[in-house]
């Protein structure tokens, strides 16, 4: 992979994102082998939101390569608060780092700070907008899991902002996968990825139940519909209801269908589901590490 | 045309802005940032017969020429557009818009959650397609008869 951002899951052929995944695996069968891989590397760690499993699994990739990380911390305690511009903040760190991982709640911020500075941007998530690096970890599970090709998947919930969907569903037009899209009326895929979808000839449906298709599904990506979505708590709890899970609904799927979450979860996966051969999701978090690990090799250099 | 139905009068020097879609004059005004307190003399001629359009509009302007950016927009609005510009009451220079890769600045993204949006030092950017615009940064769709109502007019 020759990139020196990654920005959106659009700019990934396939060719990159295996490249990724073959480099995690290898990673993941020996950790030990990439222990100093990038001793002296700093990694800089920018969240203007909050973030528990993205800035811990980048923070620990970059220290299993042997590197280090300096945080800027909450943005309640930054310089940001004085009212600095994001286009200031990376010029200054990109001082102090060889690359940046960036958090935004603006959609496009990860885009424009590769504007701004020469090292290497990660987007981490930008507002409602890409999550890629979240994409890469989603895509090696499903690998892991079910194969890339020859691929049904339903990906359930908050559709419009999700910005861990639109990463994946554009991701997914690389590989031979009909996608599946179950969520409310007013939570569908944004015209943006349509757009995208459409133009790549990705094989589409869209649902609003998911006992339409889940007898047919190899995964099913449940996401979390948030209570501000909506006007009122009894819209809310009316509506997310019917898009959560639990052991008795999957009697009806398929042996092998792999469940997953980007996590957090708060009810669209019932307890009872991690009991079940199913669920992937906590697997799929601990993946977060080698393929960061792979990714920021790819990214920092020492790769031809 | 025959001078006897020139229903616009003629202009000294500035530029004459011809064969725009019927209906899209008040938006070219608005590319321009015209809203008549800068006290430029405008013209404007609406739902004219045409040859070459069955109905179009017309705009001239006083003493004032477009910008790459003005005419990169104005041709996402108006693509059979052609630009005259006048010295002494004759036409000098006259050209077809052509429709740009991208066009910069004069269009704000619709995403009030853009980055472009915010407080920061970088102008709005948008990648043109067949029928409308995607910003570079947010990738939100701007169709093309969206075009007029995101007009970033100061």
């Amino acid at each position: 992979m020759r990139q020196d951002h990654l920005i959106s899951a659009a700019q990934l052929s396939r060719t990159d994102v295996e490249a990724v995944l073959d480099r995690a695996a290898d990673i993941d069968a020996d950790r030990e082998a990439w222990r100093r891989r990038h001793a002296g590397t700093v990694l800089g760690l920018c969240f203007f939101e909050p973030s528990t499993r993205t800035r811990m699994s980048f923070d620990t990739a970059m220290k299993r390569l042997g590197g280090r990380t300096v945080d800027m911390g909450p943005v309640d305690s930054t310089s940001v608060k004085k009212g600095e511009s994001l286009a200031d903040t990376v010029r200054v760190v990109e001082g102090y780092a060889d690359a940046i991982v960036l958090r935004h709640p603006l959609e496009g911020a990860a885009k424009m700070a590769s504007e701004f500075v020469d090292v290497p941007v990660i987007n981490a998530g930008d507002g409602a907008g890409q999550h890629p690096t979240q994409t890469l970890l989603d895509l090696y599970t499903i690998r892991e899991n079910a194969g890339l090709d020859d691929l049904t998947i339903g990906i359930m919930g908050d559709l419009k902002y999700g910005r861990t969907v639109h990463s994946l569903a554009e991701a997914l037009t690389n590989f031979d996968a009909r996608q599946h899209f179950i969520s409310p009326e007013s939570l569908q895929l944004p015209r943006s990825v349509r757009y995208d979808l459409h133009a790549a000839g990705a094989q589409v449906r869209e649902h609003t139940a998911l006992d339409e298709v889940l007898s047919e599904l190899d995964v099913l990506y449940v996401t979390r519909i948030q209570r501000e979505r909506f006007p009122d708590e009894n819209e809310y709890r009316k509506v997310a209801g019917q898009y959560q899970i639990d052991a008795d609904d999957l009697s009806v799927a398929k042996d092998s269908l792999t469940v997953m979450h980007p996590l957090p979860r708060v009810d669209e996966i019932a307890p009872d589901v991690d009991d079940t051969r199913h669920a992937k999701y906590f697997e799929q978090a601990h993946n977060a590490v080698p393929v960061r690990m792979a990714l920021l090799d790819m990214l920092i250099g020492g790769d031809d | 045309m025959g001078e006897k139905e020139l229903r616009v009068s003629k202009i000294r020097d500035g530029t004459v802005i011809d064969h725009l879609t019927a209906g899209q004059a008040l938006n070219v005004l608005a590319i321009l940032g015209i809203d008549g307190s800068g006290g430029e003399s405008v013209s404007i001629g609406m739902n004219i017969p045409s040859d070459r359009l069955a109905r179009k509009d017309i705009v001239k302007v006083e003493g004032r020429e477009l910008s790459q950016s003005e005419v990169d927009v104005l041709s996402v609005i108006s693509p059979e557009a052609t630009i005259n510009i006048v010295r002494e009451y004759e036409v000098v220079d006259k050209k077809r818009v052509e429709r740009p890769e991208e066009v910069t600045g004069v269009v704000s993204c619709p995403n009030r959650n853009c980055i472009t949006n915010a407080d920061e030092p970088v102008a709005s950017r948008f990648e043109v397609l067949s029928d409308g615009l995607r910003c570079g940064y947010c990738g939100e769709i701007v169709r093309e008869d969206e075009v007029a109502t995101n007009l970033d007019v100061n």
